[in-house]
C-alpha cells in the first residue's frame, strides 16, 4: 500500500520527510510548555482515537476487551530544511490511558518524559511504557520555580533509570532549554539505533 | 426570497455555534479510510486542484484540498478543520483515491538506522 502512495507522489512534489516525537509525563509536569517553546507554529490541538487492539490481558469474561478512547494532544512543528520536518507530540492529562499509546508511538524517533522532582512518580508510567516497547527516551527534569533543585544522581535513583538512559535538568519555559533536550533525544536514538556515538567532540553521556 | 438563494456561501451561524454536522456524516458513517495506514504524521499534498463546481466535493473536502497546497500532515490538517483525525482520514483516503491529493507515509521505526536522518535532524536542531 505505501509503494502505492510513493508512486503517485513521484516527480509531482518532492514532500519533506516527517519524523515524530513524543513528549510524555505526569499530569502538569509542563509538556504543553515545551512543545510550544521548541515549535515555529502555535501549538494546535487535535483529536486521536486510540484503540488497544488485542492487547494480552487475562480475559476471564470473554467479553470484548477492545478498549477505545479519545484523547486530545497538543502539538508543534520544527521545518529542519527542505527534507525534513519534526512534529512533537503531547499528551496533556491523558496518562491513565498509557497502555494505548501504541498507535502513537509506532514509528516515532523517540520520546522525552518530563519529570517533576514534585511528583516523581507520575511519570512512572511512561517511563515503563518506553522500557517495555524499547522506543528510545530521555528524562528531562522541569525545573519548577520554588520547587528542590535535586541532584540528578538522586533523581536517577528515585525513577530506578538505567544507567544508558540519559537524564537532564531544564526549563520548560526556554527556548535553549528545549532545544538542548530535543538534541539530547536524537543523540541518544542514534546511539541506540546505531551503535555510534554522535558527532565527535560532545561532552560525556549524563550520569 | 430565501438569503441563502442569493447568497448560497452566507454562513448561518457562527463557529461558536459548534458544529452543525457530526464527524461520521461526513463521512458517511466510515470510521476506516479506504487503504493505507494515515499515521498523525502521514502528509498530505494536493496534485490536482478542485473547483467546487465540476468536483463534486463536499465543502470538506474541498477545504482539505486547498489547505494542502502546501505540505500538510493529518494532525494540522484535523487541528486546522477543527475535526477529529479519524475523520481526516477518512477523507484523505477519498481524495487520494480520486486523484486530487498524493501521500507520503513517515518512515518506520525499522527505516530509523539512516544515519543521515539523524546527523541532518541534529544540525538542524543546533542550528535553530
Amino acid at each position: 500500500m505505501d509503494s502505492a502512495h510513493s508512486s503517485r507522489d513521484a516527480g509531482q512534489v518532492k514532500l519533506p520527510r516527517a519524523i515524530k516525537i513524543l513528549v510524555a509525563g505526569g499530569f502538569g509536569a509542563g509538556k504543553t510548555t515545551l512543545v510550544g517553546t521548541v515549535s515555529e507554529i502555535e501549538p494546535l490541538r487535535t483529536e486521536e482515537t486510540l484503540t488497544n487492539r488485542g492487547v494480552g490481558v487475562d480475559d476471564l469474561s470473554g467479553v470484548e476487551t477492545k478498549q477505545t478512547t479519545t484523547v486530545a494532544m497538543d502539538f508543534g512543528r520544527i521545518t529542519i530544511g527542505d527534507d525534513y520536518r519534526l512534529y512533537l507530540f503531547g499528551t496533556p492529562g491523558q496518562e491513565r490511558f498509557w497502555f494505548l499509546w501504541d498507535e502513537l508511538a509506532l514509528g516515532a524517533l523517540g520520546a522525552v518524559v518530563l519529570a517533576d522532582t514534585r511528583r516523581l512518580a507520575d511519570c512512572f508510567p511512561s517511563l515503563d511504557y518506553f522500557e517495555r516497547r524499547e522506543t528510545p527516551f530521555i528524562v528531562a527534569v522541569n525545573c519548577f520555580d520554588g520547587a528542590r533543585r535535586y541532584d540528578l544522581d538522586e533523581v536517577r535513583l528515585g525513577l530506578t533509570l538505567h544507567p544508558d538512559i540519559p537524564i537532564v535538568l531544564c526549563d520548560a519555559r526556554e527556548r535553549e532549554s528545549g532545544k538542548e533536550v530535543l538534541i539530547t533525544l536524537v543523540e541518544h536514538a542514534m546511539k541506540m539505533r546505531l551503535g555510534t556515538a554522535p558527532a565527535a567532540g560532545n561532552t560525556a553521556p549524563a550520569t | 426570497m430565501s438569503p441563502f438563494e442569493e447568497h448560497p456561501e452566507t454562513q448561518w451561524v457562527g463557529e461558536e455555534a459548534g458544529p452543525i454536522v457530526r464527524p461520521y456524516v461526513l463521512t458517511r458513517g466510515r470510521t476506516e479510510p479506504t487503504r493505507g495506514r494515515f499515521d498523525l504524521i502521514t502528509l498530505a499534498v494536493t496534485v490536482r486542484s478542485a473547483s467546487p463546481r465540476e468536483s463534486g466535493l463536499d465543502p470538506e473536502c474541498l477545504a482539505i484540498v486547498r489547505f494542502c497546497r502546501q505540505p500538510q500532515s493529518v494532525a494540522e490538517i484535523a487541528a486546522h478543520m477543527n475535526l477529529p483525525a479519524g475523520t481526516i482520514r477518512v477523507l484523505l483516503s477519498d481524495l487520494l483515491d480520486q486523484g486530487f491529493i498524493a501521500l507520503q507515509e513517515p518512515h518506520s521505526e525499522t527505516d530509523m538506522h539512516d544515519e543521515s536522518l539523524y546527523r541532518a535532524v541534529l544540525d538542524g536542531l543546533r542550528a535553530l
